[in-house]
């Protein structure tokens, strides 16, 4: 006959054993990403994104962008001819969760800030193949026409600053007004917007001035993607640069 | 013969499990009415439904008494509901698979600008998560509460707490698959459901381990079978990826939305460690108990080294857990972790193929059975599959083969021979082999029709990934193409273009598998809820009297 | 973080990680080999084709 007892601590001596094996794997491997400076690199111009780009990195997520789009220049000279220059880990840090991508059925987007007007992306999101005939692109027209819920844009940055988004008091009490302003170029509050984030692109993003859209803040969020770092500054040879 | 609630007067689990759900009943109706996110009142009042009707369910079931299949020497209704929802879900996650691959080949037709839902980007985490966590979530539940009874000769543990665990797991399924439609999403590849979601898989989670644990406690025999160790590596592996990569920060407890507690490089890493790892320990550890149970139980032959799978499962476990960061290779990753990772990857190769030998060779003097029997066939050619992606993984994490790779159709090619030829194959298998065992009919209704499944699904496999190979290795080759003056050769939609055929192929091949499915659908419904073949009656019963006397 | 740089960290981690890997591989191979272990792992071997099939 066999004890009970010692039955049941076999099984749980082969629990034990599992979770041993599977967690220094990870802890081992992830844990000193934790404790390094030298994992991002410094860098000039990384800020917060501001409250109408993180509306628009919402809406990137909710519509899955990230299945299909990257962003995440390789270190290959092919990626760095055609995207630009390759992606600093410093550019994603205030990322919450990252979009590297896995797959490019769409090319990347990690520098697609500026290199295409408001207008042609406005028209590609809502008809990709009225600009590009091959695309395979899902069509976006009611980004347009569907005004943006930016209720709890306050509470936005500050659940992102409970991850460690530096946002001061001062941005989550503007959080709104900077969301209107960042869209209207001639309002009072515009000026406040580039000041607190700086690069920050002041106008109205969808050619709809009446309407805050769900494609101002999307097209918002595409056309600073990228555009922050000042690589005249950045050393990629600097010993604290290296990896 | 009939049991009844005073023959088992305190059964505390028919307490705790309503006092469960009615705890969650209450939940939902604050979410529901409380909050100011419209798609919260959705998932929230989708979720009381479910409730409602799972409470409905129990209610049929334990108002009358202790069902007897409750008392019998094993309880096989949870594992028939089981096999059931696998199927549903596997046509349902094979169908959605289909729609998108028919958007990529034809984005004019298949594309609905009025209907947000239908895009691809959010189409594609609902395929992802039905046929990985719905359709072989379903499989390895069942399986594994149909195995660890067999192999340990003891009853479920928890009385209704199985059921929990069954019916937790499908309103799981149902609140992260309408959720992707109204695009709610974490962003993480195979990690979309958003947080309250998570928790409740943790619930269910938690209670799937123990009542596993606690059958295995109750055996009567002096082993633990291998199977169960993978079974249980699965379970408890799961458990941590799940709650280390799903860590986030609700806006509040009434929005959907939240913000995952790692950004950027961290969370690039913490999310290919889960990825993979889901790769690792759900497709790979947990349907390998499935091999280890079901090819020797098939092949009336014992496993073919037992030495050699108690090796495979620590050095399976233990390397799997480092492979990660090859999903990460030439990023901002720091490069040691790259290397690492490719490191560890190359090493895989020795387990996986161990394991591989050991379940082919479990055969060796019954080869003749693959000629006769078209299950035990699906069984072993699941096998080969599982040993030519496992092949295949380590050569795309070589550096220099995944700077071509990554990014291209290649990788999905390789997940898919080992989604469709290993995971599913071995899947069918055991579908197969349990419905007559748990409907108790002597046979299938129809032999033929496993052999034009088998056939069907083959022949889709070797399209897809043929035209994932070609599409993926040959988009590889554009990117990086330079013409006579030094320039890019291609521009990116002229990539996209040239994917066009191949993209129609893959539909073609999607199309096929999708077809063998609904034929085996056909065949296990005749065998199961017809009585064509069901076993003389006689006997039958006179078994189930014994047993349950 | 104090006095821990990364370099410490990774180097520790992948020579540490090795031994511990070296180990833990001789561990189960020693297991899985001892000879007094057979009887136990060929009756284990068994199980799933003598549990009796039928509910």
């Amino acid at each position: 006959m066999f004890s009970h007892g010692i039955l049941e601590r076999n099984s749980l001596l082969l629990l034990v054993g599992i979770l041993v094996v599977v967690a220094i794997g990870g802890l081992v491997e992830i844990a000193p990403l934790f404790y390094i400076e030298s994992t991002i690199e410094k860098v000039h111009g990384m800020r917060p994104y501001s409250p109408l780009e993180l509306e628009g990195r919402k809406i990137y997520i909710r519509e899955g962008c990230y299945l299909c789009h990257s962003q995440m220049i390789r270190p290959l000279r092919d990626e760095v001819e055609r995207y630009g220059h390759y992606s600093l880990a410093a550019e994603s840090m205030y990322d919450h969760p990252f979009q590297w991508g896995s797959k490019r059925t769409g090319p990347d987007l990690a520098r697609i800030g500026g290199k295409y007007s408001d207008e042609w992306q406005r028209d590609h999101l809502a008809d990709p193949r009225s600009v590009v005939p091959e695309s395979v692109m899902p069509p976006y027209a009611f980004l347009t026409n569907t005004p943006l819920d930016y209720r709890d844009i306050a509470d936005q940055l500050k659940a992102n600053r409970t991850v460690g988004v530096p946002y001061t008091d001062e941005d989550i009490a503007n959080a709104a007004k900077d969301l209107e302003a960042q869209v209207n170029p001639d309002s009072d509050g515009a000026a406040d917007v580039t000041k607190r984030y700086p690069k920050a692109q002041v106008r109205d993003f969808d050619g709809n001035p009446a309407m805050i859209s769900e494609a101002d803040a999307l097209i918002a969020y595409l056309q600073m993607l990228g555009t922050l770092v000042d690589f005249s500054t950045y050393q990629a040879d600097a010993p604290e640069n290296k990896r | 013969m009939q049991p009844s609630a005073a023959a088992n007067p305190m059964r505390l689990d028919l307490v705790l499990v309503p006092a469960l759900l009615g705890l969650a009943l209450v939940i939902g109706l604050i979410e529901a009415a409380r909050s100011p996110d419209p798609l919260m009142v959705i998932q929230a009042w989708t979720f009381v439904a479910c409730l409602a009707g799972v409470g409905i369910w129990f209610l049929k079931r334990y108002g009358g008494g202790v069902p007897a299949d409750e008392t019998g020497a094993y309880q096989n209704d949870v594992v028939k509901a089981g096999v059931i929802a696998s199927m549903f879900w596997g046509i349902a996650g094979m169908l959605v698979g289909v729609i998108i691959a028919s958007q990529l080949a034809f984005p004019d037709i298949f594309y609905f600008p009025a209907l947000p839902e239908l895009n691809f980007g959010r189409l594609r985490p609902l395929h992802t998560s039905a046929v990985i966590f719905a359709f072989g979530g379903n499989v390895l539940i069942a399986t594994s509460f149909y195995v660890v009874q067999r192999t340990s000769k003891a009853r479920l543990a928890g009385g209704s707490w199985p059921w929990f665990v069954f019916w937790g797991y499908q309103m799981f399924i149902v609140l992260a698959g309408t959720g992707y439609l109204l695009g709610i999403t974490e962003g993480r590849e195979y990690a979309e459901p958003e947080w309250y979601v998570d928790i409740w898989l943790t619930i269910v989670w938690v209670a799937y381990l123990l009542v596993f644990l606690a059958t295995i406690w109750k055996r009567k025999e002096p082993h633990i079978y291998v199977a169960n160790w993978f079974y249980l590596a699965f379970i408890v592996t799961i458990a941590m990826l799940h709650l280390v990569n799903n860590m986030s920060m609700p806006v509040s407890l009434l929005e959907t939305k939240s913000y995952s507690a790692f950004s950027g490089v961290q969370d690039a890493l913490t999310q290919w460690w889960y990825g993979h790892n889901a790769v690792g320990f759900f497709l790979t550890a947990g349907f390998l108990a499935i091999m280890y149970y079901f090819v020797p139980k098939r092949a009336e032959r014992p496993v073919y080294s037992y030495r050699l799978s108690i090796v495979h499962f620590w050095t399976l476990i233990f390397i799997y857990i480092w492979a990660g960061p090859h999903h990460l290779h030439y990023t901002a990753l720091p490069e040691w972790a790259q290397t690492l990772g490719m490191t560890f990857s190359v090493m895989l190769w020795m387990p996986s193929w161990g394991g591989m030998i050991n379940g082919l060779m479990t055969l060796s003097g019954a080869w003749d059975k693959l000629r006769t029997d078209p299950v035990l066939r699906m069984l072993v050619v699941s096998v080969a599959f599982y040993g030519m992606s496992t092949f295949e993984g380590p050569v795309m994490s070589v550096k220099a083969v995944n700077a071509l790779s990554h990014y291209t159709d290649w990788t999905i090619g390789h997940v898919h021979s080992g989604a469709l030829g290993w995971v599913g194959f071995v899947s069918f298998g055991a579908l197969y082999c349990l419905v007559p065992w748990l409907w108790r009919r002597d046979r299938l209704y129809s032999n033929a029709l496993v052999e034009w499944h088998f056939w069907v699904a083959t022949i889709g496999i070797l399209f897809y990934i043929t035209a994932m190979w070609v599409s993926g290795i040959m988009q590889g080759l554009m990117w990086r193409a330079y013409n006579d003056y030094g320039f890019l050769e291609y521009s990116f939609v002229e990539t996209v273009q040239a994917m066009h055929p191949y993209y129609i192929i893959r539909t073609l091949g999607g199309l096929l598998y999708l077809s063998g499915a609904l034929i085996m659908a056909y065949n296990l419904w005749r065998t199961a809820a017809r009585g064509d073949v069901r076993k003389s009656e006689v006997s039958g019963t006179a078994t189930a009297v014994a047993q349950g006397a | 973080m104090e006095g821990l740089t990364y370099e410490q960290v990774a180097g520790f981690a992948h020579s540490w990680g090795m031994v511990y890997f070296v180990v833990m591989f001789l561990a189960v191979l020693a297991y899985a080999l001892w000879p007094s272990n057979k009887a136990r792992f060929d009756r284990a071997a068994s199980i799933p084709l003598h549990d009796d099939e039928s509910v």
